[in-house]
């Protein structure tokens, strides 16, 4: 490289700022990255309030990660200590009760969120090429989600703690040979116990942090192409865009407001409605209570396990459910992105959101026969649309025309 | 570049290469390692128990290893049923003389082996499932008077912890 170009390469790396602002942003290019990617990032114009559960998702980890922090002020991980230290956080902590009962509730909320923008992703197509990263990263969030959930769940240490990681980390023992000794690894024990307790709680931190880590992936991949919007449709120029700030952030702002305001009629009126009455029963490793059920979050996952007859089988079945989902932007072989334009896969889509929520209400009743056969029907149904249906529809169906972003928001005011 | 620095520089990303695999690899084993239960936990805690207010028909629950143990005194019906069950209606095929030292005493882990949960059956008041034996609650196996699985998701029986007979009346397990 003659001088010459090293000092152009050099110069295109200089702040466009003066001032101390400039003086900043030379040395750290913190402030021109966040005004391209958060002040004038353009966005297409046609977004609807679906398109702000991401940014509620973002709300819901913030206060997970900071009420998470002041629990842990307060929080004691051993079996001896743990269920009593929870107590005196309900009884004795000032506000504890809040903060508490916030980290739990927020929990179900970041789920209601992640489920309906999943959806939003699989409905407008927006898992499709060039944004499969952006869809395999939202999908190992999620995964990393259920595992932290999972991990917060045992540090109270109720029946419903002790008794859901148990049936849990039992199925690691599904895996032939070595199951037993990598269960005997995770747990640092023969059974779910004191050392349980004090790594779950170790990795419920660090599992969090990780989903922040990898907000971060998810958001450069996002920028690369920008937000996916009902049409499909690509942008074609700036007039079909708007700016990130203020349109998009007071849009998302306003409709997280809404969305917490019906968390705080839960958490302020029904505080315990989505958990478990038995989980103020301290953990008791000789009696299993009668019918232990998962977070209600975990129910349509658990259906499938159920549904499976065999302990590997099922197990595989329930990991392989969203591992497939994965392998949906390959599998979707139609041309189209949005639902709005395709007659036969919008059905399709439709049912499998009907169909995750009947696996959820299944998976919540006993292991009855009337049961395992819907959770048998729901279960083959969701490897069915991944594997059947989405190259299939892709051939059989005949997409309409995908409308332009302006024709599309012409054709509404119409 | 001249060509003759190009062998020392094969050979620093070599060297580079291998050392670092295998340092690192060799740092795994002690991390992985510790995460296995402790000396303390592995010390084999065994456990003594009197067996003589157990009547026929009763059961006991001990704790050994964290885990419940089921010690129940069977009664001759029982036994009998146990011991005449084919080995074809069983999914995972035992002898019941393979899993008791004495007849009338079974000693069986109490842990489900579907997914670890402690099957109901101890008490007088609990059902013991379709078999006589016991039912486990959270996904619904069957055992039979022998802890062999019978009907359910469990795929083994329950396991038989190592124990011996001190006196007739007296077990020491582990
Ligand atoms: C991804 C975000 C997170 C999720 C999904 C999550 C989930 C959960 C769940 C389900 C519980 C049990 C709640 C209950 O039944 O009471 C819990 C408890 C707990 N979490 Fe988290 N959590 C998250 C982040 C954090 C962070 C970042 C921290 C600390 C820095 C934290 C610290 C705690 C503590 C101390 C408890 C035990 C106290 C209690 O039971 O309320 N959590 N978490
Ligand atoms: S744990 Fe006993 S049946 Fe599943």
């Amino acid at each position: 490289m003659s001088s010459d170009e090293l000092q152009g390469y050099k110069k295109t790396l200089n702040s466009p700022y003066t001032g101390i602002k400039g003086w900043i942003d030379s040395r750290l290019p913190l402030i021109r990255m966040m005004e391209a990617e958060y002040l004038k990032f353009p966005v297409p114009k046609s977004l609807n309030y679906f398109w702000s559960f991401g940014g509620i998702a973002m709300f819901c980890l913030i206060g997970l990660i900071l009420t998470g922090i002041f629990l842990g002020f307060h929080y004691k991980p051993s079996a001896e200590d743990a269920f009593d230290s929870v107590e005196r956080i309900m009884r004795d902590v000032s506000f504890g009760w809040l903060i508490r009962y916030l980290h739990a509730n927020l929990v179900s909320f970041f789920f209601i969120a992640t489920f309906i923008h999943i959806f939003r992703a699989l409905y407008f197509g927006s898992y499709k090429a060039p944004r499969e990263l952006v869809y395999i990263f939202g999908l190992t969030m999620f995964m990393l989600m259920m595992a932290t959930a999972f991990l917060g769940y045992t540090l109270p240490w109720g029946q419903m703690s002790y008794w859901g990681a148990t049936v849990i980390t039992n199925l690691f023992s599904a895996i032939p040979v070595v199951g037993d000794a990598i269960l005997q690894l995770l747990l640092g024990d023969f059974t779910v116990g004191d050392s349980a307790v004090n790594r779950f709680y170790v990795l419920h931190w660090l599992l969090a942090f990780a989903i922040v880590g990898l907000v971060v992936f998810h958001v450069i991949t996002l920028h690369m192409t920008g937000s996916n919007n009902p049409t499909g449709s690509e942008p074609q120029s700036w007039d079909e865009t708007v700016s990130f700030h203020p349109y998009v952030t007071i849009k998302d702002l306003n409709a997280a407001l809404f969305f917490f305001i019906i968390m705080a009629f839960i958490l302020f009126y029904y505080p315990n409605i989505l958990g478990h009455s038995d989980n103020y029963i301290k953990a008791n490793p000789m009696i299993t209570p009668a019918h232990i059920v998962p977070e209600w979050y975990f129910l349509p996952f658990y259906a499938i396990l159920r549904a499976i007859p065999d302990k590997l089988g099922g197990v595989i079945a329930m990991f392989g459910s969203i591992l497939a989902l994965g392998l949906l932007p390959w599998l979707d072989t139609s041309k189209v992105r949005s639902c709005l334009f395709r007659p036969i896969w919008r059905y399709c889509v439709l049912l499998f959101a009907v169909n995750f929520l009947v696996l959820m209400y299944v998976g919540g009743k006993p292991a009855d026969d009337i049961y395992v056969l819907i959770s048998r029907i729901g279960t083959a149904y969701w490897f069915l649309f991944i594997f059947v249906l989405a190259p299939l529809v892709g051939f059989l169906e005949t997409p309409r025309q995908p409308l332009t972003i302006t024709n599309y928001l012409q054709s509404k005011k119409a | 570049m001249s060509n003759r620095k190009k062998p020392r520089r094969d050979f620093i990303k070599l060297s580079a290469m291998t050392l670092g695999g295998v340092g690192a690899a060799s740092l795994l084993i002690p991390f992985i390692s510790s995460m296995n239960p402790g000396k303390d936990t592995l010390a084999l805690a065994s456990t003594e128990i009197d067996l003589s207010p157990l009547e026929e028909g009763q059961s006991l629950t001990v704790i050994w290893r964290g885990k419940p143990v089921f010690i129940k005194h069977r009664t001759k019906s029982e036994i009998d049923t146990a011991k005449n069950t084919s080995l074809d209606e069983l999914p995972d095929a035992e002898e019941d003389s393979a899993r008791v030292q004495k007849d009338n005493w079974l000693v069986v882990l109490g842990v489900c082996t579907h997914l670890g949960c402690v099957p109901l059956g101890q008490k007088a008041s609990d059902t013991k499932g379709d078999f006589g034996g016991w039912f486990c609650p959270c996904h619904g196996s069957h055992y039979d008077t022998s802890g062999r699985i019978r009907k359910g998701p469990a795929p083994t029986n329950l396991p038989v912890p190592p124990y011996v007979f001190l006196t007739d009346n007296r077990i020491k397990i582990g």
